[in-house]
Formats: C-alpha cells, sequence, structure tokens
C-alpha cells in the first residue's frame, strides 16, 4: 500500500486521506506516480500559467452518497431551458460525479456502461504522464463509457455533470469517461459542466475514434462560482477518422481543458476549437497537445477569448509532428479581446516538427475593443453597453460558427448571451 | 428657437501622435430648418473634422464655441443622444463590422433609436419589411441585407449601404461627408434620390463635397467656403459652379 505523508506541502495533500485507501493495481500504480511528482506547481512548464492554489486549503472528500435532488434538477431544467432541443436529446446525467438514473434518458443507438461496475481505466492516458489523470485514475468513483457500433449514426447525447457545492470547496470528483466510435460511426456530444458554488471537478475521457468515424465533442463548462474544473481528454483518431473538439469556458472559477489528440493513420483530422469568456478574477485555460503520429493528416485550431474585471485567460498549444507526418497540415490560431486594463492573457504556441515536408501555421492577436466600430454604432443610436455586446458577439460569431451541431451552438450562444448580460435584441 | 443648428466659434483639435492639432479655429454656422447646406474647400480645411465633432466622435476635443440643435446644448449629449435626437452622419468611409450582419445591425439602430424616441419598436417581420423596400428604391441587391456590415462591400455598395441607414433611422438632420466619392453617375443619383426623399419643412441637410455634380440632382439652398479651421465665404447655389470652374485659389487669396 502507498501512503501519503500528511505533512507533505502543496495541493496533493488536500487528498492525502483518500489516496491511503485506493485498491486495485492501476490505482495504485496513479498514487505512486502522484507520490514522486506531486500536483503541478507553476515551476512545472505546462502548468507555468496556471496555479493550483484555487483548490484551496481545506482536505477534499469524496462526495456524498446521496445527493439534493431538488437543486440537481433545478440545475438540469436551467440547462435544458438554455436551448429547446435539448430536452429532445438522450442524456446522462451525473450528480457529484456519480451517475443519477433518474434524472437520466437513455438511447438506444448507444451502447452504455458505468465506470462503478467495470472499473476500466482505458489505455489512452498514462498517469505518470499527467498528474491530473493520475489523480482522477486513484480516485474515480464512476463514469460513463458509450460505444457506438460500427455504420451507426448515433445523432446527439447530451452527457450533463452537475456539480452541487457549497460556499466552501468540501468534496472533489474524478469521473472516468471513454467514448468509442467504431469504424464509420458518428455521434455528437455534448458534455456539460454545471454547478453551483464550490467544489473541484477533474474529469478524464479517453476517447477512441475509428476508421472513418467522426465525433463532435463539445464542453460547456458552466461550473459553479467557486468551482474548479480541470478536464482531461485523450482522443486517439484513425485513419480518416474525425475528431471535431469545441470548449466553451464560461463559469468557475479556474477552469483548465486540456486535450491530448493523436493523429494516428492518414486522412485523419483533428479540430480543437474553443471559446473563453471570463471576467472578475477568473482564470480559463485552454491546453492542447496534437501529435500528427501518420502522413497526410489535418489539425485545426482557433481559439478566442474575451477577458474582461481581473480575469486571466491562457492558451497552449502544441502541434507535434513526427517524422513519419509528411504533408501534415496544422493550423492554429488565438486571438483575445481584452475589455479591461487589468485582464490578461498568457499564450504558448508551439511547433515541434521532425518531418521536412510539411504545412503549419500559428498565429496570436491581441486586442481592445475598435474604437472607430464603437462609435460607428453609437453614431447609429445604439447605446453603448449595447454596441459593446454587439462586438463582442461579432468578435466571437465566426468561432462558433465553428460548432457543427446546430443545437450545440445555440446553446454555447445562449450560454454567452446570459454571461454578456444584455444580448443584442435584434 | 431662432434655428434649428446653430455654431458659434466652434473650436476643437486632436491629439495626434502626441502633439495636439489645431483643426477647427471658429466655426460659424447657421442652418434654418427645411433647408440644404453645402461645405466645399480645400483637403484639410476641417470639413470632416466638422461632422464628426457635431456626431460626438470622442477623439477630438471642443476647446470653445457652443453647438445648438434645435435648441439643446448638443455638445454635451452621447453619440447615441444625439441620433436619437435625429442627428445622422453617413460616413467618408463607412467602419466594416465584421461579424455583425446588416440587417440585425440596421433592426438594433432604429429600435434603438425609436425606443429613444418613445416610438414602438419594430418586430422582425415588420423591419424587414421596410428594410427590404428601402434596398430596393436605393437598387441595392437584395444580399446586401445578409452580409456582414459593410464587408467586402464595394465603395459604392458602403455608401448606398449609408443612404439605406439614413432612410430607416428618419433623422431631421444628415451631414454627408463626401458621400459622392467614388461613385458613378447612378450611384450619385441613387444618394441624392436619397436625401431628397427626406426633403421636408423639418429636415436640413449639410453636404460635404467637392463636386458640383452632386448637387445637379441636390439643389442646396446655401454654399459655404472652409478653409483653415473656418467658414470663410458663404453664397448662393451659384457660388458651388464658380468654384467648380474656378477652384479655392481666388477665394483662398481674398480671404487671408
Amino acid at each position: 500500500m502507498n501512503t501519503i505523508s500528511p505533512d507533505r506541502s502543496g495541493p496533493l495533500a488536500l487528498f492525502s486521506q483518500r489516496l491511503e485507501g485506493v485498491a486495485g493495481a492501476e490505482r495504485q500504480q496513479a498514487v505512486a506516480a502522484l507520490q514522486r511528482v506531486g500536483l503541478p506547481s507553476r515551476r512545472v512548464e505546462a502548468w507555468k500559467y496556471t496555479a493550483l492554489r484555487a483548490l484551496g486549503q481545506t482536505s477534499l472528500a469524496a462526495p456524498a452518497a446521496t445527493y439534493d435532488v431538488m437543486a440537481a434538477r433545478a440545475v438540469l431544467d436551467d440547462v435544458l431551458a438554455a436551448q429547446d432541443t435539448l430536452a429532445g436529446l438522450p442524456r446522462l446525467v451525473f450528480v457529484n460525479g456519480r451517475h443519477a438514473p433518474e434524472l437520466s434518458v437513455l438511447s438506444e443507438a448507444i451502447k452504455v456502461t458505468f465506470f462503478v461496475d467495470t472499473l476500466r481505466f482505458g489505455t489512452a492516458a498514462a498517469p505518470d504522464r499527467d498528474p491530473l489523470v493520475a489523480l482522477n485514475t486513484a480516485l474515480a468513483e464512476d463514469g460513463a463509457q458509450m460505444q457506438v457500433e460500427a455504420g451507426v449514426d448515433a445523432g446527439a447525447l447530451l452527457l450533463l455533470s452537475i456539480g452541487l457545492g457549497g460556499q466552501d470547496s468540501t468534496f472533489s470528483f474524478h469521473p472516468r469517461h471513454a467514448v468509442v466510435l467504431e469504424a464509420g460511426a458518428r455521434l455528437a456530444l455534448l458534455c456539460v459542466q454545471a454547478g453551483q458554488g464550490a467544489y473541484f471537478h477533474n474529469p478524464v475521457t479517453d476517447i477512441s475514434v475509428g476508421n472513418g468515424a467522426a465525433l463532435e465533442h463539445v464542453t460547456l463548462q458552466l461550473e459553479g462560482d467557486a468551482a474548479v474544473s480541470l478536464g482531461t481528454v485523450y482522443a486517439n483518431v484513425a485513419g480518416e477518422g474525425v475528431y471535431d473538439s469545441f470548449a466553451l469556458g464560461v463559469d468557475g472559477l479556474l477552469l483548465r481543458h486540456e486535450v491530448h489528440a493523436r493523429l494516428g493513420a492518414s486522412r485523419a483530422a483533428v479540430h480543437v476549437n474553443g471559446v473563453q469568456r471570463l471576467g472578475a478574477t477568473q482564470v480559463g485555460d485552454m491546453t492542447s497537445v496534437i501529435t500528427h503520429a501518420a502522413p497526410d493528416c489535418i489539425s485545426r485550431q482557433t481559439v478566442r477569448n474575451v477577458l474582461d474585471g481581473h480575469a486571466r485567460g491562457v492558451f497552449q498549444g502544441k502541434v507535434l509532428v513526427e517524422q513519419i507526418a509528411q504533408k501534415t497540415d496544422g493550423y492554429q490560431m488565438n486571438q483575445a479581446l481584452l475589455l479591461s486594463p487589468d485582464a490578461e492573457i498568457d499564450a504558448k504556441p508551439e511547433l515541434e516538427i521532425y518531418a521536412d515536408d510539411v504545412r503549419c501555421s500559428h498565429g496570436a492577436t491581441v486586442g481592445a475593443l475598435d474604437d472607430e466600430q464603437l462609435f460607428y454604432l453609437r453614431s447609429r443610436g445604439v447605446p453603448e453597453a449595447q454596441a459593446r455586446q454587439m462586438l463582442i458577439e461579432a468578435f466571437l460569431d465566426e468561432t462558433l460558427a465553428l460548432i457543427a451541431h446546430e443545437g450545440a451552438q445555440a446553446l454555447c450562444r445562449a450560454m454567452l448571451a446570459r454571461k454578456g448580460g444584455v444580448g443584442a435584441s435584434a | 428657437m431662432s434655428q434649428f443648428l446653430e455654431i458659434s466659434g466652434l473650436n476643437a483639435r486632436i491629439d495626434a501622435d502626441g502633439q495636439e492639432k489645431q483643426i477647427l479655429r471658429g466655426v460659424d454656422l447657421s442652418i434654418p430648418p427645411g433647408e440644404v447646406h453645402v461645405i466645399m474647400g480645400p483637403n484639410g480645411s476641417g470639413k470632416s473634422t466638422l461632422s464628426y465633432v457635431l456626431a460626438g466622435r470622442e477623439d477630438y476635443e471642443v476647446t470653445a464655441g457652443s453647438v445648438l440643435f434645435k435648441g439643446q446644448d448638443l455638445l454635451a449629449m452621447a453619440p447615441e443622444e444625439r441620433a436619437a435626437a435625429g442627428l445622422f452622419l453617413a460616413f467618408q468611409s463607412p467602419v466594416e463590422l465584421p461579424g455583425v450582419n446588416n440587417a440585425n445591425f440596421l433592426r438594433t439602430a432604429v429600435n434603438a433609436v425609436r425606443r429613444a424616441r418613445g416610438q414602438e419598436e419594430l418586430d422582425a417581420v415588420a423591419f424587414l419589411k421596410l428594410a427590404r423596400e428601402a434596398a430596393k428604391t436605393l437598387s441595392m441587391a437584395p444580399d446586401m441585407l445578409k452580409r456582414n456590415v459593410n464587408v467586402g462591400f464595394s465603395g459604392g455598395e458602403k455608401k448606398r449601404n449609408e443612404v439605406l441607414q439614413m432612410t430607416l433611422l428618419q433623422p431631421s438632420f444628415a451631414i454627408l461627408d463626401e458621400t459622392d466619392s467614388g461613385l458613378d453617375v447612378d450611384a450619385l443619383r441613387v444618394v441624392a434620390e436619397g436625401v431628397n426623399r427626406l426633403r421636408a419643412p423639418t429636415f436640413s441637410a449639410l453636404v460635404i463635397t467637392h463636386h458640383q455634380k452632386l448637387l445637379d440632382y441636390l439643389v442646396p439652398d446655401r454654399i459655404h467656403v472652409m478653409a483653415r479651421g473656418r467658414i470663410i465665404l458663404s453664397g448662393g447655389p451659384e457660388l458651388a459652379r464658380q468654384i467648380d470652374q474656378e477652384g479655392y485659389a481666388k477665394f483662398l487669396s481674398e480671404a487671408a
């Protein structure tokens, strides 16, 4: 049995009691890895811009076995009310990391098993490579394992995580999800992470996209206002497969969406797009590592940030092109609109290329709202606050248009309109 | 209300690259209701600055003088309040708004102004009907309502879009800042007709132009010549023809 020394400094101490009790080879291996490296400090390159201080000082317990049904229903209803086609979708609902069958609606096209029954960790996420994945491996309570059979178009599925926290952070949950699309299968997976109050949400999603299969994966971070949400996605994409990912960071104290995508056979495509709309003292981090491990693959990454107050946005995008990956077509763009002098964006693009016949480009821009555009709108009678809102929406418009699933795109727009206060009346 | 628009001793400057540059040096101008006035003058004389100051652009600092619009202190109002009060500026270089749909933009503007004027807002259907009719009258392609504001528009299309906005916002005082520049004869006529349709005893316009051509279609009541930040000469419509034939040099040396 591995043990964590109780006087060990750093955020790992918040979990020390729970880590002592883990059973099973994979979990113990994860604890051993955590003991070696700890949870990342800002001295670790991949966490240079994002500190885990927001996790607080108090030990984080496992979530309680029961939950407040009324509160969970209220969150569910609030999400469904934001976009009118959502209520008609099949859905899997998790409350504080545990499956809530009474709130879920199953689909015949998608085979679902639960982690709590299978204890299957998957293979993509190596525990010693990423401490937050190791933490998830050690503590995972539950999760959905979704499988679509070859050639089946399973439509859309809502995977809703509801976190019900109080004023101070007292517990954490570590869902372990998996998605398997067999050859030629299709699925649009809408992951909505909603909640209230303070908690730590640490999901890991292990994705396998088969030959010619297509997964659209839209993640909305609408967490509780004092919540910390650090999610990691590992996606392996086979030949001619498409992994089309979009993340929207809106609510939560500290948000990180980290994607590791591997293009494993030729003519595969990966899109890792996103929008962060943050204010006050929020920190949002979009990190990605895209590995081109086969020739003739495409990766596209477009991230836009709108930051107000003292908010800080982080973008880290690494594209690794292995020697075999000739004819790689890679594109990465990160743009930020800073609405206040105290807002900040930290952008770190990285290209690591070992093949000699590739096309990879990247870029970054930072700016404020354009005075001329603002004046033009105001000179047409549009009040200043509304004019600003119109220009913010315009800045985000073409990135949101990258979301192929109409309902998901409409949901993202609705959540942004909520965040912006006044939506354009037109 | 003695006059409709009363500009007295207006001085304004701009801070350009850390240097303050005085551009308006005592502009006096009165425009009665129902009249179309024209300002002509060499480049750099302050014509566009005057139009921006009247519309409320914040880059310019008014250092002296006053502007009364229908008895109100225009300079104390925000740009959107000026629009609601009935002022409209057709921009010399209309601004592109990527990501903003033209129809949404027009409807947002019209409803903002209607709200401020105490009128009922238009719903999407009623507005689109109105906008399509107005666009057709201006010989605009129907898809211009669906495109992003001024993005990818030709020079002529941008100017027509300005006139479309003017038509829909129903101003009582319009400033046209070189709206005719770069237009062919047909487009020129469309722009002039757009202004002529608004002409009424309660509507006035201030037209900034270099060319007599526009004034063939848009018969003005009065011509003003601006130079070095002031109005140096005013006269009837014949003054524009004289300038068109003889240039500004003669007037500038007389005024000096």
